[in-house]
């Protein structure tokens, strides 16, 4: 298939960005992410106006949507770059920008720590031994399968790097220490969960429809609230 | 004492723990964040003898299983404390919340292949990313406390070896481009030799080899680079081969090639003790096998349909929703084609049974050091070898760590191997480092490496090179077949090779097996 792809680039974090369109012919089975290898070891590759095209940057790891590496903003929509098919491209044309919500590093990598320092603040561990029990388990699992890709934060009307909300990024990893606490032995974590999340939520759920490991979002939510807020530890 | 950990997935982490939990701070270094790590993609579980399915199983039955699988290549002293250690391993992981499958009598073990008794613990398919979950918060606690300092994004620039003496690292943080120089003891944790074979492997992109090429250039010693784990079940998607975990066997999978119009299970018609389950090597060599007789057809085929309903629901979902998303099969319905796809390096940086390598203040664990595993890794010692390896390298770090002078900064500019000669030296490799080998056809793979020597544009792919040209020569020194190196001109196994093959920067030979002790 004959592929027209617009990429935002940018040479560093402090440069201004700007836009390369190249025309390539690709195969409707290929995925973004081998798109853009395909792009960075071809020969002598320029752009529609005839400039060279040089390294794209980018992320990447599993390439089988389980590490989150290569999210970013495909036609206009947070994705993973290994889950997306070229034969999706609608009239031959393919958008690629860096994820907004977090500094840009170069071209399409994006600097997303802030999920990691927020996952620090919020104090996200046991300190205990985990409780476990039949519901627990079901939620551990799901939640634990968070990738920390941050499409979730990408969508949130609430999230920003500097601000105090800390989104689904935080809440769904949460969740799984959360379930596997118990009433005798509170944490912190629920106080700071009170704080950071629960209260800054206005529940639009776009992060549930969004996320690509497909994590029932909303179930954690609900299930962080019953434990950090209204004390319903699981047994 | 400063301590460097070089990669952040699970032997890295399981280094670090180990160090916080004693109270003795490191640095965490790795190129992406842990979530992006090789573990989480490991799936079908992680073995410890924890005998909860009424087999009588033992330490002694998983060390006997690990060595045989190995075909005797392994350090047994290292193996004996590998699968002593795994039960506390496995029990830490339940109490650090991992939601492993449980009955009445505890954590639910599963076949896997080369093992007699169940001893898999595992969750659904997704092993790997549980435990890395767990682990990753709790390294979070040490984090906090300032035991634990992550330099994420940042990459292995050099390391600073004078009189096989390491006395540090030079790292470079991928995103500004700036050079840190720290003095101390270095664990290398940073995964296995993807990078030779790009777009061949079920590994990850980041798994580079360059830490490897690295160590070579610097005079430290690699061993078996020639075991290359091909897995059975794999398929190619856009990219890469994708792996169909050993529990679908482990499950009651049955792989099969159509002769003469008829399905075949050649697996259970051979062996019928393990049927489907023997190890790795022998599967994928049957495969092979098969697949070149003239009353069969090329394809071999996973068939999965006899797995229960309830099986696939608690065991297997995640499987099932990969296979659909990637290949458009339903794995309930229908056999799923698959071929054997390089899968683990056994080989790697060579190490002693407490994880030193040849060079004083140098350590590697998980699958970029040389241990545990022989000529072939069993299934389930993946998981448990990085965690073990990493904890025990942890611990012989706090016995000989000695304050070391501070070094001069490095200025150095980090370079790497272009995307291009990568893609050159893995169509080299992929070419002739297949299941099957010969002399002729390895002569040739050196002759073709050697050809590329002129077009190496810089020191790293200069030194991918010689990490390739290795490879090939401790494949062309192994006359014989054993695991995963079958060599159709040295059929047989031969006691006298029951050697490690060592590779430095002069010279590759073989160096004995430790003896076993009391």
């Amino acid at each position: 298939m004959k592929l027209l792809i617009e990429i935002l680039r940018q040479a560093d974090a402090v440069s201004a960005p700007y836009r390369q369109t190249i025309a390539f012919e690709a195969q409707p089975e290929d995925t973004v992410a081998t798109l853009l290898t395909e792009l960075n070891t071809a020969d002598g590759l320029c752009d529609t106006n005839g400039k060279p095209v040089g390294t794209i940057h980018w992320q990447c790891s599993c390439l089988q949507k389980k590490c989150g590496s290569c999210a970013m903003r495909i036609n206009g929509v947070p994705r993973l770059a290994c889950d997306v098919k070229l034969g999706e491209c609608k009239n031959g044309k393919l958008l690629l920008e860096p994820l907004r919500k977090f500094p840009t590093v170069r071209d399409l990598i994006v600097d997303r720590s802030v999920m990691m320092e927020n996952l620090k603040a919020i104090h996200n561990w046991l300190e205990q031994h985990a409780h476990h029990s039949q519901k627990a388990a079901d939620l551990s699992y799901d939640a634990s399968r968070c990738l920390q890709c941050g499409c979730c934060l990408e969508v949130c009307p609430n999230f920003c790097a500097d601000g105090s909300f800390y989104g689904a990024a935080a809440f769904v990893p949460v969740s799984r220490v959360l379930s596997q606490l118990t009433k005798d032995k509170p944490q912190e974590l629920s106080a700071l969960y009170k704080k950071n999340i629960y209260g800054g939520c206005s529940k639009s759920l776009s992060c549930h429809a969004i996320c690509p490991a497909e994590i029932d979002v909303e179930q954690k939510l609900a299930n962080s609230n019953a434990v950090a807020v209204w004390k319903r530890y699981f047994k | 004492m400063s301590i460097m950990i070089i990669g952040a997935g699970l032997a890295g982490l399981s280094a670090a723990l180990t160090l916080a939990e004693q109270g003795t701070a490191c640095t965490l270094v790795s190129a992406q964040a842990s979530e992006r790590a090789q573990s989480v993609m490991a799936e079908g579980g992680i073995n410890a003898a924890l005998n909860t399915m009424g087999e009588d199983d033992s330490v002694a039955n998983h060390v006997a299983d690990t060595m045989r699988g190995g075909v005797f290549l392994a350090d047994p002293n290292a193996v004996r404390g590998l699968c002593a250690g795994a039960p506390a391993i496995v029990e830490k992981f339940y109490a650090l919340g991992v939601p492993f499958s449980t009955n009445q009598n505890g954590i639910i073990q599963r076949n896997f292949g080369g093992q007699k008794k169940k001893r898999t613990a595992f969750v659904k398919s997704s092993t790997g990313k549980m435990l890395m979950t767990a682990l990753i918060d709790e390294v979070r606690k040490y984090e906090v406390r300032g035991l634990v300092k992550r330099l994420p994004h940042h990459r292995l620039n050099t390391l600073h070896i004078e009189n096989n003496t390491c006395r540090g690292v030079t790292v470079t943080d991928t995103f500004s481009g700036q050079n840190i120089t720290l003095s101390g003891s270095v664990i290398l944790a940073c995964g296995g030799m993807s990078g030779l074979f790009e777009g061949l492997t079920t590994g990850t992109t980041q798994n580079t080899a360059e830490v490897a090429a690295l160590c070579l250039e610097q005079g430290v010693e690699l061993a078996n680079l020639e075991m290359i784990q091909y897995h059975p079940t794999t398929i190619g998607i856009s990219g890469k081969r994708l792996l169909i975990t050993e529990a679908a066997r482990g499950e009651g999978g049955r792989l099969f090639v159509n002769r003469s119009g008829k399905p075949w299970y050649f697996m259970e018609e051979k062996y019928p003790e393990l049927k489907n389950l023997m190890p790795r090597d022998v599967v994928s060599a049957e495969m092979v096998a098969v697949t070149a007789r003239d009353d069969c057809e090329k394809q071999v085929w996973l068939d999965m349909t006899g797995i229960k309903k309830k099986v696939w629901q608690s065991r297997l979902s995640d499987l099932r929703a990969q296979v659909m998303h990637y290949l458009a099969i339903d794995p309930q319905r229908q056999p799923v084609p698959v071929s054997p796809g390089i899968h683990y390096f056994m080989g790697g940086i060579r190490t002693d049974a407490a994880h030193r390598t040849s060079c004083k203040n140098l350590y590697a664990a998980g699958e970029c050091a040389c241990q545990y595993h022989g000529a072939n890794r069993l299934g389930g010692n993946s998981l448990l070898g990085a965690v073990y390896g990493g904890k025990t390298a942890a611990q012989t770090v706090l016995q000989e760590a000695q304050p070391i002078d501070p070094i001069a900064p490095c200025a150095d500019i980090y370079r790497e191997a272009s995307p291009r000669f990568r893609a050159a030296v893995s169509n080299i490799l992929g070419r002739y480092l297949k299941i099957l080998r010969c002399e002729s056809e390895l002569l040739q793979a050196q002759s073709e490496l050697n050809a590329l020597e002129p077009s190496a544009q810089n020191a790293a792919e200069a030194r991918l090179l010689r990490l390739a040209q290795a490879t090939v020569q401790c494949a062309l020194l192994r006359r014989e077949s054993r695991g995963a190196h079958r060599r159709t001109d040295y059929p047989d196994t031969d006691p006298a090779c029951q050697k490690q093959t060592v590779v430095n920067r002069t010279n590759v030979f073989y160096r004995d097996i430790p003896k076993e002790t009391e």
